[in-house]
């Protein structure tokens, strides 16, 4: 439909009387009418209301009116030019060549003498994402950004910040940047302010700007914090990241004058403070001076648990976050991270998960009791939770292994599917972390086979099955059950399957021999799955080689499993800890896993940081490396610091499934495009440099583990040597446009 | 920051749309009705779609959603919509789909001017109702240059949340001491956690710029004042004698959040809260106490599962504090299974009624005196189920309201107001204590 300009377009659209059109003619009547009777514009007010009104909600049809709306800009009322300036920004990108007529109107509110009006046009032409309006504010805009009234300044302010958005470029070879900087010694902490969240802005979206502030402008900026508004602090202390202390005396005492901040009632600026004081702990040496600031920042955190649920989630996720990176902040009672029954799902995972991560040998009877209670609840995937986390428990804490295990075994009797299904995956677990010990309750187990129908749990139970066939009396008789219908079964139980029928026939050949050439056939001859297919050629070959090497294979000794394995390395625990309080934290993922388009923050290098960064690419491993994998590998060299890392346990860890963004690997593949090539050689070079022998049983370990949970192994080697070769330096260097701060 | 603003009703039907940068594309409108308000699976308030986040909060019946690009600070983004809320309840006595309906106009004016650029700005009720209301801009007001300045500064100014010419006959101030007290009771009778979660409000009708001080029986405080006070030599030896003293009168603030009016580096100092009030109501600060909880109730159920076809409930409720006291509103609720088919209730006090929908006895008792104990008896019988699943036993819950009582015992010592012209003001106190999530298992 092409609608003309206004003295025109009636005539076109009289003919058309559906309703849209009508109701357009309707209120185009209605804007008109009055004349000049109507000495107050009522009319034209009411009639401009029902326009706003049906903006958003009825599609574009509005946009018909726009050559009526321009006519009334002049009018001498603000309400009357608030509404038609509104319209403007919203139609103007539909119309271009008719938004043009507004334009003399907008330049000349600039310069009018009622600042609020100046500050109207201005923020309204600055919206506008038109070639010709984007040209006619650049001077303006530089008058305006020396305006007597504040309001108008902190509105310049912004502005450059919206031109920037719109023309990149002419802002970049304007001095609008420079003038910008100027404005940060203005006396009103507002503008200031503005100035700052503008700047923070414009850094974000540009890789050739850099922003550094020194200890006296940081200094200068703390002392207004006071003086702004809830929002105008958050914005200083966000521009506060880009200040590098660069001695400890420098750090500690702002982060002791940011510290009151914490006290606010506003979760953004308690947040961003948190972000703030941690960020310049890193400057910070000496053990007390970090304990003490760790003490303060305590109380707040478990505060923000009275506000609304969206923001418990928030500081929620965000102690997930710091009791990683400074477990004494969050030394509180575990009580206050006990949940509610009215708690929103996502607060009570949420909990769940810091629960799990703050018990310890002394608190776990209360743990227990309280995980015992949730596992009662609806919400199954609640419950579900709840029992994996008793499982967890009893592989973290090796001397309450019993006490969880009796509490599984007493929810397992309330014969819930779901709480069988979910219980048998983690006793299997258990099985694995402590051999020999606890194989007692398999018979307990092995009871409720018939309530799972899920494949992880299907799994678990085969795994026990073969594991212990030598324990289990009637072993072939509930493999076979199972063998019955093994074409039906998804690859994971069909994996387990055939391992476990191999493990039976090693262990009782008498009840095995009839059974393993089946499902050897089977998964060689009747499967297009390539790992079901290699592992049955593996399988049968070795049994037919040489029993006695078969049996030291399949059934020899591996490294015990952690629960520690979901932690952030330390690369994205140090990324996202400058990230409290965004997005970010949420998802607990590599930031530009998330946002592709983020400009990333690193610790930036100072004679006063405490864990220089390494920057060539060889020494980092264990640095970089979880503790309990660096402990590992010292036992069993190489193999442990893959199978005990890469150990299938499903983790409570992961954010709630939802808000899982789209294509997280996809972003990973194109972050790190550049470097994946160097990665991918250092795997193989990492391969080449071990001994054959070595070679040799590091794979049958890396297959063993990756049948139980689903493969990953290898792709958890590539990764690790990623972080080895990743060049920390991304955006740093090329800096063409430097902002100078004050 | 925000790209855009958008308002759904449950419907899913979009009521505001307002962009503030120009990656707010329409289609955004759509993206969020499917995959948030009519897809049941949703359970995270945010959702992040390649590039695009959804954070929303749902308020009467209504979706406000706020949409932003790239790594934004989520904290900001839900205070600012919590705020939104406030303003709109504070402009329209209630922020709902029809509130929305009839103020398209006065909520686009509200969104244009609280956000630039996608960044919060000056959001205090008081200083926009200058120049945003209901009834139409006050063109005499604003169309005038010098006042447009005085609403200017006050917009930009330290003192955003006051305006200067507040004038009073009569100078007023009345502080409400509000708490809220949680607890969670295992079946066994031990206190899995208790605390309290308090919150000031004050209505300030005071003229000026009047700078006021407040002070609370605070130990921090107390115990400060004492060490270093002149006072602390008064009786010899007896430092750690004075200590008690105080800490018998005194509680400890787990941790304390103030109104922006509050000098936070001075409270950081020497724990003085000192402020320039807001005009009006408004909440002066929140804090958390965890010690020494004063619990007003006590309650002993005993619920026994006789077979399959009946439940016993013998509920004993007992008031903890003074006799002087009487709380109100006590609402006992009591849950029962699913396939309750029906029930009897007999008590000692007050009334219980069995609500289907809610699958509870609700007891209610109007006025609960303290020191005294009532009991309830009560029988569920239950329909045969086919597939028997257990019954998960939730909590009881109570609620009530208790005045001139606080569980965390925090009393405020006084309050006073310096102002220019040195008049003086008459201010009020009042106390009350409520449940907030009040759990006893079973």
């Amino acid at each position: 439909m092409f609608i003309g300009f206004a003295p025109y377009a009636l005539s076109n659209n009289s003919r058309f009387s559906r309703t849209p059109q009508g109701k357009v003619a309707e209120l185009r009547q209605e804007l008109n009418s009055g004349g000049k009777k109507d000495r107050n514009y009522s009319a034209k007010k009411i009639a401009l209301k029902k326009i706003v009104a049906n903006m958003t909600m009825s599609n574009n049809d509005m946009v018909a009116l726009f050559p009526d709306v321009v006519e009334c800009m002049n009018l001498p009322s603000l309400e009357i030019k608030k509404m038609c300036f509104l319209f403007l920004v919203n139609y103007s990108r539909i119309k271009p060549d008719v938004a043009l007529r507004a334009l003399p109107t907008l330049v000349q509110d600039m310069g009018d003498n009622n600042p609020l009006v100046r500050a109207l046009a201005l923020r309204t032409i600055s919206y506008i994402h038109v070639r010709e309006f984007v040209e006619a504010t650049f001077q303006p805009l530089k008058r305006l950004m020396q305006d007597n009234d504040p309001y108008v300044r902190k509105t310049a302010a912004f502005c450059v910040a919206k031109l920037y958005e719109h023309d990149k470029k002419t802002v970049e070879n304007s001095d609008l940047i420079d003038r910008l900087n100027r404005m940060l010694k203005d006396e009103n902490p507002t503008v200031v302010s503005s100035v700052l969240a503008s700047l923070v802005d414009i850094w974000g979206r540009s890789e050739s700007i850099s922003l550094t502030i020194d200890y006296t402008s940081a200094s200068k900026l703390v002392s207004i914090l006071p003086d702004c508004s809830e929002w105008g602090q958050t914005y200083i202390l966000e521009a506060l990241m880009s200040y590098v202390p660069q001695d400890t005396a420098e750090a500690l005492l702002l982060a002791e004058r940011i510290a009151p901040r914490l006290s606010h009632s506003n979760s953004a600026v308690v947040l961003t403070s948190c972000r703030v004081i941690l960020y310049l702990m890193n400057y910070i040496s000496g053990e007390k001076h970090i304990t003490s600031l760790c003490k303060k920042m305590s109380p707040p955190l478990v505060t923000l648990l009275a506000k609304p649920p969206e923001v418990q989630y928030l500081a929620l996720r965000n102690a997930i976050l710091i009791l990683q990176k400074r477990p004494e902040v969050l030394r509180n009672d575990i009580r206050v991270f006990f949940c509610n029954y009215n708690d929103p799902i996502y607060v009570k995972v949420t909990k769940l998960e810091l629960m799990f991560m703050l018990t310890t040998k002394e608190n776990i009877t209360v743990v227990l009791a309280e995980l015992r209670e949730y596992a009662t609840e609806i919400d199954v995937h609640f419950v579900r939770k709840a029992v994996r986390a008793i499982g967890k428990l009893a592989i973290k804490i090796e001397s309450a292994a019993r006490q969880c295990i009796d509490t599984l075994l007493e929810l397992v009797d309330a014969k819930i599917p779901y709480i069988v299904q979910e219980a048998t995956v983690v006793i299997r677990n258990i099985f694995r972390k402590y051999p020999n010990q606890y194989e007692g309750i398999i018979r307990h187990v092995i009871s409720n086979i018939d309530d799972l129908d899920e494949p992880e749990a299907k799994a678990a139970i085969i795994w026990i099955i073969g594991q212990y066939a030598d324990r289990i009396e009637n072993s072939d008789g509930l493999l076979q059950d199972y063998l019955a219908t093994f074409h039906d079964e998804t690859i994971e139980v069909q994996l387990a399957l055939l391992t476990a029928t191999v493990k039976l026939f090693i262990q009782r050949p008498t009840k095995g021999q009839q059974l393993v050439p089946q499902v050897l056939k089977w998964c060689t001859e009747e499967t297009d799955d390539p790992d079901l297919r290699d592992r049955g050629y593996m399988y049968w070959r070795l049994l037919s080689t040489d029993p006695a090497t078969a049996k030291q294979v399949v059934m020899g000794q591996k490294p015990p499993i952690t629960a520690e394995s979901e932690k952030l390395d330390p690369r994205t625990l140090e990324e996202l800890c400058l990230n409290v309080g965004t997005l970010a934290t949420v998802y607990l993922k590599p930031i530009n896993q998330v946002f592709r388009a983020a400009r990333p923050r690193r610790l930036q290098q100072s004679p006063a940081l405490q864990r220089p960064r390494v920057e060539d690419g060889t020494s980092p491993l264990l640095e970089y490396n979880p503790p309990a994998a660096a402990t590992a590998s010292t036992s069993s060299s190489g193999l442990a610091t893959i199978t005990t890392t890469g150990n299938p346990i499903s983790p409570v860890h992961d954010p709630p499934p939802p808000n899982l963004p789209v294509g997280p690997n996809q972003a990973a593949a194109a972050n790190t495009n550049a470097t994946s090539a160097e990665a991918i050689s250092a795997a193989d070079s990492y391969f080449n440099g071990i001994g054959s022998q070595q070679m040799a049983s590091m794979n049958l370990g890396g297959r063993e583990e990756s049948e139980l949970g689903g493969g990953g192994t290898q792709q958890y080697v590539v990764t690790q040597n990623l972080q080895q070769v990743y060049q920390p330096q991304l955006a740093g260097g090329a800096a063409t446009g430097e902002l100078l701060l004050l | 920051m925000l790209s855009g603003i958008l308002v759904f009703n449950q419907k899913g039907e979009n009521l505001i749309f307002r962009a503030f940068r120009s990656d707010c594309r329409p289609r955004l409108a759509d993206i969020f009705r499917i995959q948030v308000i009519s897809n049941p699976q949703v359970r995270s308030p945010i959702l992040t779609l390649g590039s695009t986040t959804f954070s929303h909060v749902k308020h009467e019946n209504i979706y406000i959603v706020a949409v932003t690009k790239s790594n934004a600070n989520a904290a900001l983004v839900f205070e600012f919509l919590y705020r939104l809320i406030l303003l709109g309840k504070s402009y329209f006595g209630k922020f709902d789909e029809e509130a929305v309906k009839n103020n398209f106009v006065l909520i686009y004016e509200l969104l244009d001017e609280i956000l630039d650029f996608g960044y919060p700005q000056n959001t205090e009720t008081d200083t926009l109702k200058m120049y945003i209301t209901t009834e139409g801009v006050k063109s005499a007001i604003v169309n005038s240059a010098t006042d447009s300045s005085r609403i200017t500064q006050q917009a930009t100014g330290a003192l955003s949340w006051r305006r200067a010419d507040v004038k009073y006959r009569k100078n007023e101030a009345f502080v409400d001491v509000i708490e809220d007290v949680n607890l969670l009771m295992s079946a066994t009778g031990t206190v899995l956690r208790a605390d309290v979660n308090g919150q000031i409000v004050m209505r300030a009708y005071l003229s000026g710029t009047p700078e006021c001080k407040f002070g609370l029986n605070d130990r921090l405080l107390l115990d400060t004042g004492d060490a270093s006070g002149p006072s602390s030599g008064r009786n010899g030896g007896g430092a750690g004698n004075g200590k008690t003293r105080a800490a018998a009168g005194s509680v400890t603030l787990e941790d304390c959040q103030f109104h922006q009016c509050v000098k936070l580096g001075r409270f950081d100092a020497d724990r003085i809260i000192s402020f320039v009030p807001p005009d009006g109501e408004f909440e002066l600060m929140r804090y958390r106490a965890t010690e020494n909880v004063n619990l007003p109730f006590k309650v002993h159920p005993i619920v026994r599962e006789i077979g399959t076809t009946k439940v016993e409930y013998s509920v004993a409720i007992k008031a903890n504090y003074s006799t002087k006291l009487f709380a109100t509103n006590v609402v006992i609720r009591i849950p029962t299974p699913l396939n309750t088919a029906k029930t009897t209730e007999r008590t000692s006090q007050g009334r219980a009624k069995y609500e289907p929908e809610q699958n509870n006895i609700v007891w209610k008792i109007p006025r609960f005196s303290g020191q005294s104990e009532y009991v309830l008896n009560a029988e569920a019988t239950l329909t045969t189920m086919t597939h028997q699943k257990a019954w998960s036993r939730p909590p009881l819950s109570l609620s009530f309201s208790l005045l001139m009582f606080t569980s965390s015992g925090l009393l405020v010592r006084y309050l006073k107001v310096f102002e220019k012209s040195n008049y003086s003001s008459v201010k009020w106190v009042r106390y009350m204590t409520r449940a907030g999530s009040y759990e006893i298992r079973f």
